[in-house]
């Protein structure tokens, strides 16, 4: 596949305290292009905290993190100039109230790559047209369906261009009839061979769309495999436990 | 009945005092066009200070904030007018009342505009960061608008109490409005000039009043 | 370092400061009478004249509407010579710590009354029509479903108001009232030394910056959710 060129996520001993409680303990994880790293685990297990330090929302108690070879650790990595090559959805959406969508999207474009105002705003139209949404440019969040609003979140960080994006739970603060169109949106991208790591519940998605597929629980990866494997022969007792309670 | 009338509403006397008044009038309007906006200004640098990473300077905005709260106004401009002459410096009742005036309703502002900031929840501080925004320009551009908007109601409440507190300015004997009317009461020995004066308060004020009341009503229900 | 040594006697001179402190402390004490008095009756009024509006009775209402909005856009000051020049020329006499209570008073009062008429509102109409539902009376529902609910949201405001009420307290001066300002003013031109100045400006602060942190304590426990 692609895993002969170097990753764009690289992580090595990652290790993550919060006071004097470890959440995470040790994380080596490589992602490389193209390829859809899904997370699964119990809530608490250390999956979203292993996302927001990637783009350093957290800051890492010791290891390393390379994104598309730099180290976003060292002093005299510029950490906003690295987080316009990773994108970031969250659970819950946070788009700007006081802001169009078109102005959401925007806004970054504008502020952090100086864009002009009329380009900025062709870039975040052509956004929200790869996500469906170009006919609500002009909407305001709250005029907006969850689903909508978090496709918008999702142009927002695509029309920065990033080499990686980061989902954490897309789809979980989501009505059940809204979420199809949040993860066609994601198989889109992955289709146009976006590198991701997502953190979520929606099991067949992984069947689907992931390259592979790993397992965390108690700060650390128990278990790490393709799709076929974890979900139809996991090695581990766990992770085994996980997914029958899961499928229950 | 007679004497209520001729004591609080005697208009003969009260047209005599309306030109001194208005006079004073105009004294109020220049403190209120000067205290405010240096207000606004100094409550938000206030709240800025209040949330910088140095904790040094983040604690002396706070206890700066709390300090000029707790001290009454009038307690603040007595100490800047008739204090300060014995460290040396000797401010005109203006002076003393813009010193004074400035402190206390940078340090209420700064409070609201605090209180603003901090109810945007951190989801907005992430969205933006993680798009690569700097803090300050995540400050100026995703969370200022939003707490502004916010706390919209308390920053105009605030307005009316600033222009309420040009009053205090009389006991330093700045001839503001107050200082006239209570100049004409003590000459004709007659409280008409007060009315007189709360007569024109209450035109001021009395449809921010009432905008305020509608606002916060809407937003708590 | 004469300069020097002349500021720290002209605010912190020792001698004076053992001279007048019985004084401030007796200031002291006035204003926190004062101050307690005006807040007892200033809340306990404000949500009698809260509840009373709640009956919807149309002049009621209008009445409690009118002097609400007029103590509110008055300055205290204004009030306070109104009343202390005022009454005494139509045959009442008060004497001035009674004046300042009474226009304090009444000033908190009107600014509780809309904090709690703010609170009884924003109670969803749900609550009403589940407690008459059950056969409660008005005054039942009123008493046992929506104050209880009501009030809790207006804990902050209601600090925060009698707060900033109670520094009115400094206003007695002007009319010879003996509270902290009082007192400091007198010594200081007895003195012609700003010491008791100082004394006086501590004392406020020790007085009210407590009650300032407290409020700021309750307000975020008791978060009133906005927007």
């Amino acid at each position: 596949m692609t895993a002969d060129r170097p990753p764009i996520l690289d992580i090595r001993g990652l290790r993550k305290s919060f006071h004097h409680v470890e959440v995470l303990r040790g994380i080596d994880l490589a992602v490389h292009p193209q390829e859809l790293v899904f997370v699964i685990g119990p809530s608490g297990s250390g999956k979203s905290t292993l996302l927001r330090c990637c783009n350093r929302l957290e800051e890492p108690t010791s290891g390393s993190i390379r994104v598309d070879g730099i180290d976003i650790m060292a002093r005299s990595t510029d950490i906003n100039a690295m987080r316009r090559r990773i994108g970031m959805v969250f659970q819950s959406f946070n788009l700007y109230p006081h802001m169009t969508a078109r102005g959401n999207v925007a806004l970054a474009l504008i502020k952090v790559l100086r864009k002009p105002r009329a380009q900025a705003e062709e870039i975040a139209l052509a956004a929200l047209h790869r996500v469906g949404l170009s006919d609500k440019a002009r909407a305001y969040p709250a005029e907006l369906s969850g689903g909508q609003q978090q496709r918008v979140a999702i142009a927002r960080a695509l029309a920065l261009e990033p080499k990686l994006m980061l989902f954490d739970e897309p789809t979980s603060a989501l009505d059940p009839e809204l979420v199809g169109s949040v993860l066609n949106v994601m198989r889109e991208l992955k289709r146009a061979g976006m590198t991701m790591l997502v953190v979520s519940h929606e099991m067949r998605f992984a069947r689907d769309a992931a390259d592979r597929v790993i397992f965390m629980d108690h700060g650390a990866i128990v278990e790490e495999g393709s799709p076929e494997e974890i979900f139809a022969k996991p090695t581990e007792p766990r992770t085994r436990a996980f997914l029958a309670d899961l499928t229950r | 009945m007679e004497a209520i009338v001729e004591q609080f509403f005697n208009i003969p006397i009260m047209q005599r005092a309306l030109p001194l008044l208005l006079m004073g009038l105009r004294q109020t309007a220049l403190i209120c066009l000067m205290v405010i906006p240096l207000g606004l200004a100094g409550g938000l640098a206030f709240a800025l200070l209040s949330r910088s990473s140095l904790r040094a300077v983040r604690s002396a905005a706070v206890v700066g904030i709390d300090f000029f709260r707790a001290v009454p106004p009038l307690v603040l401009l007595i100490f800047v007018y008739s204090g300060l002459p014995f460290a040396g410096v000797r401010p005109s009742p203006f002076t003393a009342v813009a010193i004074a005036f400035f402190l206390n309703t940078s340090s209420y502002y700064g409070e609201i505009y605090r209180a603003g900031i901090e109810s945007i929840g951190l989801g907005q501080w992430d969205a933006a960061r993680s798009t690569g925004l700097t803090a300050s320009q995540t400050l100026a551009y995703v969370v200022l608008p939003q707490a502004v908007r916010n706390v919209l109601p308390d920053l105009v409440s605030n307005t009316v109490e600033v222009v309420k507190l040009t009053s205090i300015a009389s006991v330093v004997a700045l001839p503001e409005l107050l200082y006239s009317a209570d100049m004409a009461r003590s000459v004709t020995f007659n409280s008409s000039p007060l009315v007189l004066a709360a007569a024109i308060y209450l035109v001021m004020l009395w449809p921010i009043v009432r905008l305020v009341s509608r606002l916060e009503r809407r937003i708590a229900t | 370092m004469q300069h020097g040594f002349g500021f720290l006697d002209a605010f912190f001179n020792p001698g004076l400061i053992e001279r007048y402190l019985p004084d401030i402390a007796k200031g002291m004490a006035v204003t926190i009478e004062i101050a307690a008095a005006v807040v007892v009756t200033g809340i306990l009024l404000g949500l009698v004249l809260a509840i009373a509006r709640s009956f919807r009775v149309l002049p009621v209402s209008a009445l409690i509407v009118l002097f609400v909005d007029v103590f509110r856009a008055l300055p205290p000051l204004v009030l306070v010579l109104l009343v202390y020049f005022g009454l005494p020329n139509v045959g009442i006499y008060l004497p001035s710590f009674a004046v300042l209570w009474l226009v304090l008073s009444l000033v908190l009062a009107a600014f509780c009354e809309e904090i709690f008429w703010a609170g009884i509102l924003s109670v969803p109409k749900g609550q009403w029509e589940a407690a008459r539902s059950t056969g409660l009376g008005f005054v039942g529902a009123l008493a046992y479903v929506v104050l209880p609910q009501a009030l809790r949201l207006t804990v902050p405001p209601i600090t925060n108001r009698t707060i900033a009420i109670t520094k009115n307290t400094a206003l007695g001066t002007v009319i010879g009232v003996g509270e902290i300002l009082n007192q400091a003013t007198t010594a200081q031109s007895f003195s012609g030394n700003a010491t008791p100045l100082m004394m006086g400006a501590i004392a406020y602060v020790m007085l009210f910056i407590p009650v300032v942190v407290l409020g700021r304590s309750l307000e975020t426990r008791f978060a009133w959710r906005r927007g």
